[in-house]
This record gives structure tokens, C-alpha cells and sequence, in this order.
């Protein structure tokens, strides 16, 4: 589910990494008025050890397939939003720059599907709503909720279940919809979404089975471990949503004016062409609202066509080479191509030779 | 699980390549962090139909190999096999997008075929960019400089010790996963309830760690955050190093270069 540097625009890269470095800021700084700092070694492992697990595959019996661990909800149960969160994003970070599963202007794209969602989404809306419930008597003495003991075992299971359902139905959409914003990608939305979604579904129930299965064995081998994450959601809560407030009045409001001055080049290809025509996906309902959001969010003017399309053309179609200048851009292609190679060799070449210079 | 002796020596192999001696590696890694980063918004930003002007941004990874030194195959095998995520969203494009766009004597190109090629070229840049940043910098130079360019320090603390027990705790899973397949016979026994058990034995081993490691952290007297290094500044050659690049991503962005080229020679020839 990591997105790639490939199918970003930098305007939705660039809002992605503002709302997860908002977060994360968020997350470290809650952190830091907890004062444990028992914490700190304890995420730090606790990292490394879903790196290392999520290279460990099981079979999924009947399908000859293997999954293997997400962790993203694991996590949040054992640790509580924050510092699960921050966990995750490290992961993340390390996977971004070793492995490029997702590459640096994708990374706020994957903290926020892959962290923020089930931190802080899924793990106090859904998650806690689910397993609050009936607390047992031996129970009550305990000044908080407590996340893994207190509800019955049955309800606990279905909580995570569903919650690891629900986190990855909506981070294969956060998925589709960069993408879609970006507008690299030329899948129809809702092609897509017919794509990610069942096998996310899937995916998700993977998940949630892995999911309940180590938490049951933890509740079993040492039970004292699930009381410790910290009820912090309260204050978090507010937090973000204050976030979520805060980055969409910016996207709306001082985006909107940034682009209303610079009319992308699809609109300004339709005044030409003779205004009412339909775009390609522009209508009503998520369509509509989509292409308006993309509108809004076009950072950079680079989409101006500079001739008056004959007919409504895809974006930035304008900019192509007609049948006139095709020849020089193949040849030339052909040509840079060659130079950069011959630049690099040489390059190395010298290298070599000052390195060795008896040879 | 020959993929996790593979996954972990391949991370051993590119940190190893940032103890390296070039002028490359011994620059700042914020200069190079930001070098990388204006490079990648700088290619992303172009349209999707466009692949000449990409083209000669290929200058800053071959830039970054050669005068690092790093190892040319390794690298372009390792960027090829990553991202299928992209090429597998990017290979529906030439089925939905079927206009033409582009004549080449009988051949035509539609638009989807062209954001498709788009869409691997963007992907080899910016995961060779990556890469080699990685390999001429090395993880904890990379996280004291992000911390140096306004990450919180907890988060930065994470990272440091995330990247320290990275490899403990991969060489232990490791162990435990090839332990259960020698005994599994195969398929059979390497089912849920036995993974489960595993990986919960794997969790309650690293929290136990974690614990010792406070304790001996607290003994060794750890006041909850790691001391500072000496501060390196910004040397002339970081500068000279940044600006160049960064200009010259501009003017990349900004100039058609691949078609001037191709004008100049197609004019000269007749």
C-alpha cells in the first residue's frame, strides 16, 4: 500500500507532508509531557521489531498465498496513539530510505495512510467506542479503561477485527484519492477503487486475524503488558481534530486563493474550447468535488497550455509535441540519453585512474 | 525465508557504502537532503505525458554514483526491482487513455503509452535519487540532519534507536522464522497459530529488551536524550554543492534542453 514518488503531484506530496510533520510534531510533543521515558527505548524496539516481523510470512490456508503483519493497529493497542504513531512513522521512514517502498516526497503520503489512520482514527474513534463496554468486577478498581482486560474476550476480538478492517478500507482510499488528485495515474476513480477496496478487504482481514491471534497470546503469556498504554486519547483527540480543522481551512481558504489566480490549464483549455464541455470525470457528487479539490490544489501553474486546444485535451496536453517537433524531442532524447551516460562513465572513469594512478 | 537474509544483507550493504571516503560523502547531509528533496519535487512537478525534459535530470543520480563511487549494478538492480506499485497502476494507463498523441512515421503513440513510459522514468529518478543519497549519507547522519532542519527531537530519538536495533531484532526474526520452516516441512505447520505464537514470542522477547536496555541506559546515567554531537556547519563546499544542483534543477525544470538538442541537430542535419 506504499504510494510512490512516481504518481504524486508535488501539490498533494506537499500538503501530505504538512499534515503528517503537523502530526507528527503533535505526537512527540505529547509525548514529551508524558515523562516516561521508559517510552523512548521501548518504541524504539518495538520498531525494529515490526521491521523484523513484516519479513516473516505465514500461509493463508486454502489460498497458497502469504500474508503477514501490518502492525499499525498492534501497535496502537499496546502502546496508545502517540507513541504507536511515532513508531510507525519511523518504520516507515527507515522503509522510504533503504528499501524505497514509498520514496521521500511519497513519505507523508504513507505516514498518513499507514500511521495517522489507524493511530489516530481508527484507534480512539472506533477501536475504544467498540471495546469500552461492560468493565468486569475484577476490573473496576482500576482508575482507567483499561484497553485489552476489560471488555469480554469475544468483544475484544471483533473490535480489532473491525478495526483492522475499517483502517485499511480507509487507507486504500487515502490511496485512490492521491492518486487521483495527482493525476498522474490515468485510471478512472472508480476503477480504481473497485481494485484497492475488495483486496484491501482481504488484506484488512489478514490483518485483523494476525492481529487478535498475537494479542490473545500476549493476553495469555503476560496480561500485565496490555494495561499499560497510556488513556491519552482524550487530549490527542482534540489535538488532531484541531489539526484536521486548522490544515483544511488552510488548503481551502489560502490555496484556493493562490490558485484562483492562476486558473489550471484544464479550466482555461475549456473556456477556450467553449466552456459547457465535460471533462473527463468532472461532474456531480465525488467527481465533481474531486475536480474541484484538484483545481484548488494546483500549486504550480505548470499545466498552461500554451495554444488553444482544438479540443478539450487531457491536461497538459497542450505542452505535447505535435507531429512538427516529435522528431527533435526523439532525437534529442536519444541524444541526452547518450551524454549522460558518456558524462557518468567519464566521470567514474577519472575517478578511477586518480585513485590508481600507476596503473 | 531466503528474502530476509537477502532483505537484511541488503541493508547491511547500502549502510556499509556510507562509510565511504569521496567528496561526496564527507558534504553535509542537509545539503545533500535538500539537494535530493528540490530534485524529486522537481521532477514530479513535470505533466504526465512529458518524458524528454525528464531526461536530463538523470545527470544527478549518475552525478551522485560516479563521483561517490558506488557500486553502478547494484544500485540500478536494486532500483528495478522496487515500486512495482507504480508500474502496476501506470500499466492500466495505455488501456484507459487511447488517444493519440504523438506520430512517429506509422507509429502511433497514444497518451496512455506516454505517461506510462512517464511514470518508469519518474520512478527510476526519484528511487535512484533516494537510494543514492542513502548510500553516499547514511541513516543517522540523515536523522541529525532532518533534526537539524526542525524534526522534533523525540521523533529523532525513535529513529536513532529504531536504526540501532534494526538489525539485533531482524537477525533474531530471522532466526525464529528459519527455525520454524526447518521444522514445518514445507507448507504444512507455517499456519496462522503457529505465526501467531512466534511472532508473540518475538514481541514479548523485544520488550524484555527494551526494559533491560532502560535499565542499563538509566545506570549509565540517560537523561532522555542522546548527547549532541559537535555541530558541523555549513562548509563553502556545501553551499557550492547545494546551489549548483538546485539551480540547475531549476533550469532543467524551467528549459526543454532535450528538445534544443534535437532542434540543433535536426537543423544542422538536413
Amino acid at each position: 500500500m506504499h504510494m510512490a514518488d512516481a504518481l504524486l503531484s508535488p501539490a498533494v506530496g506537499g500538503i501530505m507532508w504538512a499534515v503528517s510533520a503537523g502530526t507528527i510534531a503533535l505526537g512527540s510533543a505529547q509525548l514529551r509531557r508524558e515523562h516516561d521515558d521508559r517510552q523512548a527505548p521501548l518504541m524504539g524496539v518495538l520498531g525494529a521489531f515490526l521491521f523484523a516481523a513484516q519479513m516473516i510470512n505465514f500461509s493463508i490456508p486454502g489460498t497458497g498465498s502469504s500474508g503477514h503483519l501490518g502492525g499499525g493497529l498492534l501497535l496502537a493497542v499496546l502502546l496508545g496513539p502517540s507513541a504507536s504513531f511515532l513508531t510507525i512513522a519511523s518504520v516507515l521512514v527507515v522503509q522510504a530510505l533503504f528499501f524505497a517502498d514509498g520514496g521521500l516526497l511519497a513519505l507523508g503520503c504513507n505516514i498518513f495512510n499507514l500511521g495517522v489512520i489507524p493511530s489516530f482514527l481508527v484507534y480512539p474513534f472506533l477501536y475504544r467506542a467498540l471495546s469500552k463496554g461492560e468493565m468486569s468486577k475484577g476490573d473496576r478498581h482500576l482508575a482507567e479503561p483499561v484497553p485489552g482486560g476489560a471488555p469480554g474476550k469475544l468483544r475484544e476480538n471483533a473490535a480489532v477485527m473491525i478495526s483492522a478492517l475499517v483502517a485499511m478500507q480507509l487507507g486504500s482510499l487515502a490511496v485512490v484519492l492521491e492518486t487521483g488528485l495527482s493525476g498522474i495515474s490515468s485510471l478512472p476513480l472508480e476503477r480504481f477503487l473497485l481494485l484497492m477496496q475488495p483486496i484491501h478487504l482481504a488484506i484488512g482481514a489478514v490483518e485483523g486475524a494476525v492481529t487478535v491471534a498475537i494479542l490473545s497470546f500476549v493476553r495469555k503469556a503476560r496480561p500485565e503488558l496490555l494495561r499499560r498504554a497510556p488513556d491519552n486519547a482524550g487530549r490527542s483527540r482534540f489535538a488532531v481534530l484541531l489539526a484536521f480543522l486548522v490544515i483544511a481551512l488552510v488548503t481551502g481558504g489560502f490555496l484556493s486563493q493562490l490558485a484562483s489566480k492562476n486558473p489550471d490549464g484544464l479550466e482555461w483549455s475549456f473556456a477556450k474550447a467553449g466552456g459547457k464541455v465535460a471533462a473527463p470525470g468532472a461532474g456531480e457528487g465525488v467527481h465533481g468535488l474531486l475536480a474541484h479539490l484538484q483545481e484548488k490544489s494546483a500549486w504550480f501553474p505548470d499545466y498552461a497550455v500554451k495554444r488553444a486546444a482544438p479540443r478539450p485535451l487531457p491536461s497538459g496536453a497542450g505542452d505535447l509535441p505535435d507531429a512538427a517537433s516529435a522528431v527533435p524531442g526523439v532525437v534529442g532524447t536519444i541524444l541526452t540519453l547518450a551524454l549522460v551516460c558518456v558524462a557518468g562513465a567519464l566521470l567514474k572513469r577519472g575517478k578511477e585512474r586518480v585513485e590508481t594512478p600507476d596503473a | 525465508m531466503a528474502s530476509i537474509s537477502a532483505a537484511l544483507l541488503d541493508l547491511k550493504r547500502l549502510d556499509q557504502l556510507a562509510s565511504g571516503t569521496t567528496f561526496l560523502h564527507r558534504l553535509d547531509a542537509r545539503a545533500k537532503v535538500l539537494a535530493t528533496l528540490v530534485f524529486i519535487v522537481c521532477v514530479v512537478s513535470f505533466d504526465r505525458y512529458q518524458i524528454s525534459p525528464l531526461i536530463p535530470f538523470l545527470i544527478f543520480p549518475a552525478f551522485l554514483i560516479a563521483v561517490g563511487e558506488l557500486p553502478t549494478r547494484y544500485l540500478l538492480g536494486k532500483v528495478a526491482l522496487v515500486a512495482p506499485f507504480a508500474i502496476a497502476v501506470g500499466i492500466c494507463n495505455p488501456y484507459f487513455d487511447r488517444q493519440v498523441l504523438l506520430q512517429l512515421g506509422a507509429l502511433q503513440v497514444t497518451g496512455g503509452w506516454l505517461s506510462f513510459a512517464s511514470i518508469v522514468l519518474r520512478t527510476g529518478l526519484t528511487v535512484g535519487a533516494v537510494f543514492a543519497l542513502t548510500a553516499l549519507t547514511g541513516f543517522p547522519a540523515i536523522c541529525r540532519a532532518l533534526q537539524r532542519l526542525g524534526m522534533p527531537r523525540p521523533f529523532a530519538l525513535q529513529l536513532m534507536f529504531l536504526y540501532r536495533y534494526l538489525f539485533v531484532l531482524a537477525e533474531e526474526g530471522r532466526r525464529a522464522a528459519k527455525a520454524r520452516e526447518l521444522r514445518c516441512l514445507g507448507r504444512k505447520g507455517s499456519g496462522l497459530k503457529s505465526y501467531a505464537s512466534l511472532l508473540g514470542h518475538l514481541l514479548l522477547r523485544t520488550w524484555q529488551r527494551a526494559e533491560r536496555m532502560h535499565m542499563a541506559m538509566l545506570a549509565r546515567g540517560f537523561s532522555g536524550t542522546f548527547p549532541e554531537q559537535v555541530k558541523a556547519r555549513l562548509r563553502f563546499a556545501d553551499v557550492v554543492f547545494l546551489s549548483i544542483w538546485v539551480s540547475l534543477c531549476i533550469v532543467l525544470r524551467l528549459t526543454n534542453v532535450t528538445h534544443s538538442v534535437g532542434s540543433f541537430f535536426t537543423g544542422l542535419l538536413p
